[in-house]
């Protein structure tokens, strides 16, 4: 029953979500577009979060490394693309958005391997910390690096290509983004419900209890930990190709902060809590920050209501308590 | 007399000052139930732990089928086929008491890094499950959540999650700990036919449940095993009568 009304409100969030670019399209408004697709971007980077800190517990502090390290991916290939020099070792770049999504993912997959073995021998404040660390290195490390723009970032000056689709376009990218994150949404569903996903769900509630049937909790952890990166670091490939730009500043701890905020704002392991909070936090963005500079003391209030008051974030409110498994 | 199932030999474990194990030396045989008796703080939870893995020892060894687990971890040592349970019971507690032991039969099967296939329905997972619970006595409540069971029935599920792991040797930390007296004679009862499935290190504070199991019997006082013997024998012995048993002898 309860997990039928979370259905339902899913599905009207996934409808809401299509329907309102598509509306405004129509209605000439390409600014609302943008928007969305900004929501489908930030949700699909939160979506990567959610695997590690909502079905594993894993605070992570530090998901701004990958999801930089998406955008450097994306930034990196089309400025070599672009400026026809080929990578290292003769490679030639490319502008192909399924090739530099693949890149992405690699990238962030391979970063996360080292971090998460690491970060994932401590737990509590330590493993926020280090996370933490992990990632303002890497955002300090891309400051000091002059060849890819250091502290001004690197434009793309045209958006990269999928094939048979022209994504200069508003429209046609929201899709493309809407697409990659209602795919990855059903593999989230996926993986949760999977023996690696039950696995995963007993280490964030009883890991000795885990260790005691003969499961490494480290390893799932670890695992949980790399998948989670990867999804975070296609989001950043796109969040890049969206505003064809990519800075340091998508790997600040800034950035890693709002990915949390997203998730607890939407409801924090729920499937279609990164959806649900990155609509809140994009349109308080757009609504109050039309109004004051200081919109986030609003969206402070917000979450300081949601944290005493509704622990479950937006789908918490909207389709009651989780159902038992 | 054949090949001891766990060999402990002169293990150690000192918190500070506190010598908590002492020298212990320990067999466990096939087909056998042997019962760890003693006074509250003598170190018995804490030699299970050291045996199960979740304690590393200070020094001696445990040899488990022939084999020194001292560097294994509390999982490897599961794998292994030693299964436990715990003082004070351990379950995932979002989880209902069927997927408590679904977890311990994918466990068994090795199959934990599966992405795709769903476990509701899974009869590979189920099938094995059901049938576990069903022989704890504990099938009816298959889909609460361990969160809402009483005690006396996360207990039972534990044992099923043991029986799920179909091991070589199960470590049982007081099973019988806050049952009723109609729960305990049923718990032995059960674990009574379990002897010959595996050997059983048993910790134990009801002395009935004790002498109505034990092969053998071995007392632990501060860290050390002061005696180790039949039912009888450890009966009759002066030394245990005055550090333990006293009148329930």
């Amino acid at each position: 029953m309860l997990r039928s009304r979370e259905t339902v409100v899913n599905l009207m969030l996934a409808l809401l979500l299509l329907g309102f670019p598509l509306v405004a399209a129509g209605m000439g408004e390409p600014f609302y577009v943008t928007l969305a697709t900004r929501v489908a971007v930030l949700a699909l980077a939160a979506t990567g979060l959610n695997l590690a800190l909502g079905l594993g517990g894993l605070l992570s502090f530090g998901h701004a490394a990958f999801f930089g390290l998406g955008g450097y991916a994306a930034g990196i290939l089309a400025t070599h693309a672009f400026n026809a020099e080929p990578l290292v070792a003769g490679i030639p770049a490319t502008t192909s958005m399924p090739l530099i999504w693949l890149v992405a993912v690699a990238v962030a997959g391979l970063v996360a391997l080292p971090i998460g073995a690491i970060s994932l021998r401590t737990t509590g404040a330590y493993f926020i910390m280090i996370t933490l660390a992990f990632a303002q290195m890497i955002y300090y490390f891309a400051i000091s690096w002059p060849a890819y723009g250091g502290e001004d970032g690197l434009s793309i000056y045209v958006r990269n290509a999928f094939p048979g689709i022209n994504t200069a376009q508003p429209l046609p990218y929201f899709l493309v983004c809407y697409a990659v994150l209602m795919a990855m949404l059903l593999l989230f569903r996926l993986v949760a419900g999977s023996r690696f996903g039950s696995a995963l769900a007993a280490a964030r509630q009883n890991g000795t209890r885990l260790a005691a049937v003969g499961i490494q909790p480290f390893r799932i952890r670890l695992v949980a930990f790399i998948l989670s990166a990867m999804v975070t670091g296609l989001a950043g490939a796109l969040y890049a190709d969206l505003n064809r730009f990519v800075g340091p500043s998508m790997l600040s701890w800034h950035m890693s902060g709002e990915l949390i905020v997203l998730i607890v704002l939407g409801g924090k392991g729920r499937l279609f809590g990164p959806v649900a909070g990155a609509m809140i936090f994009v349109c308080l963005e757009y609504v109050l920050g039309g109004i004051t500079e200081r919109w986030q003391f609003f969206l402070g209030l917000i979450l300081l209501g949601i944290v005493l008051f509704a622990r479950g974030g937006l789908l918490g409110l909207l389709s009651g308590r989780p159902r038992h498994v | 007399m054949s090949e001891p199932v766990l060999e402990i030999r002169d293990l150690r474990k000192s918190f500070d000052a506190l010598k908590a194990t002492d020298g212990v030396s320990l067999d466990l045989h096939p087909g056998q139930i042997h019962a760890l008796i003693g006074p509250n703080g003598a170190g018995k939870s804490t030699l299970i732990h050291q045996i199960a893995g979740s304690l590393e020892a200070d020094s001696g060894t445990i040899r488990f089928l022939g084999k020194d687990i001292g560097g294994l971890d509390m999982a490897a040592r599961a794998r292994m086929g030693l299964a436990r349970s715990f003082q004070i019971s351990s379950l995932v507690q979002e989880f209902s008491a069927l997927r408590n032991v679904m977890l311990a039969v994918q466990a068994r099967q090795g199959s934990s890094f599966r992405f795709f296939r769903q476990v509701a329905g899974d009869a590979e997972l189920t099938g094995p499950a059901m049938a576990m619970l069903e022989r704890a006595g504990r099938a009816a409540r298959a889909h609460v959540p361990a969160a809402e069971l009483p005690h006396g029935e996360r207990r039972q599920i534990e044992i099923a999650i043991a029986l799920a792991l179909s091991p070589k040797a199960f470590l049982f930390d007081e099973p019988m700990a806050g049952m009723g007296p109609e729960g305990s004679r049923q718990l032995t009862s059960f674990l009574d036919g379990l002897r010959h499935e595996a050997p059983m290190l048993l910790v134990e504070h009801d002395m009935d449940a004790v002498f109505a199991l034990a092969d053998r019997v071995s007392v632990l006082v501060y860290g050390r095993i002061i005696a180790t013997g039949t039912v009888d024998e450890i009966r009759r012995d002066p030394d245990v009568r005055r550090a333990y048993l006293g009148d329930a002898a």
